[in-house]
């Protein structure tokens, strides 16, 4: 039997929308306060999805504290109260919370092996989510 | 095609134990989910059917009638209940969150009267849940 498990996280972590090539009118009408200069910061919650099949020993898709430590490890301790513009990950590419969805599922995907990972959605606000699913 | 989701809730107790376990290994594996005096959780169960709108109703499912099943098939038999103790589909089946997703989704198939189950979700506490599709 094939069933479906999600772990909310919280971390809160600052940001600034603003991209290199764009000149500062372009930035502010791509991005709008977004792009004030000195960044602002979000309380994010992270959905992880894994799926696959329910070990009948355990009646489990997996070990939930190994998925816990996973992610504590690989993005909360990571993530948690810096700035993204300043992580490796977002050297090459605007910390929007898209971007920052498909980070945090591109790590996750190499290093959380015990299941498969189905998603990864980010809360930016309670107003705001994005997912990501890898590629297609 | 519409889904349509209705949310329930019921609050049960349990305990993660496998007797083929020894109780070192059923304590390494489950952790605290394995004191056998059980602890419990307010479960939120969420329904969702799937199906065309009736143009004479405008309905994909009556949710009044809808409400009575999950109440009669799933809140009677689990709220306030020891999930080992007194539900018999968890005497030989430990009541994880998934197990509890496929249980509900087997109470529930054979009593939509065609209405076509798409998704149990339960929440074992508002940042944990598992979902079941029906897979094999």
């Amino acid at each position: 039997m094939r069933a479906y498990l999600s772990r909310r996280y919280r971390l809160s972590a600052s940001h600034r929308l603003y991209r290199q090539g764009f000149s500062d009118e372009q930035n502010f009408a791509a991005y709008g306060k977004c792009a004030n200069p000195h960044g602002h910061g979000h309380n994010y919650v992270v959905e992880v999805t894994v799926g696959g099949a329910v070990h009948p020993a355990t009646g489990m898709v997996c070990d939930l504290g190994e998925l816990d430590d996973c992610v504590r490890k690989e993005i909360v301790d990571r993530f948690d109260h810096t700035n993204l513009n300043l992580d490796p990950a977002f050297r090459e590419v605007v910390p929007t919370t898209e971007n920052f969805s498909i980070a945090i599922y591109d790590r996750l995907s190499s290093v959380f092996l015990a299941a498969k990972l189905i998603r990864v959605r980010v809360e930016e606000t309670s107003n705001n989510s994005f997912e990501y699913a890898g590629k297609k | 095609m519409i889904l349509l989701t209705r949310k329930a809730e019921f609050s049960a107790s349990h305990f993660y134990w496998n007797d083929a376990f020894s109780p070192e290994e059923n304590e390494r594996v489950f952790g605290k989910c394995a004191n056998r005096n059980g602890h419990g959780h307010n479960y939120t169960v969420e329904v969702t059917v799937e199906g065309e709108v009736d143009r004479e109703t405008g309905f994909v499912v009556d949710l009044k009638w809808l409400k009575g099943v999950m109440d009669h098939e799933v809140v009677q038999v689990y709220d306030h209940r020891h999930l080992n103790l007194e539900v018999p589909e968890f005497r030989q089946t430990i009541p994880t969150t998934e197990n509890i997703a496929i249980a509900i989704w087997r109470r529930l198939e054979q009593k939509l009267n065609g209405a076509r189950l798409h998704r149990v979700r339960v929440y074992e506490m508002p940042d944990l849940f598992a979902d079941y599709y029906g897979e094999p």
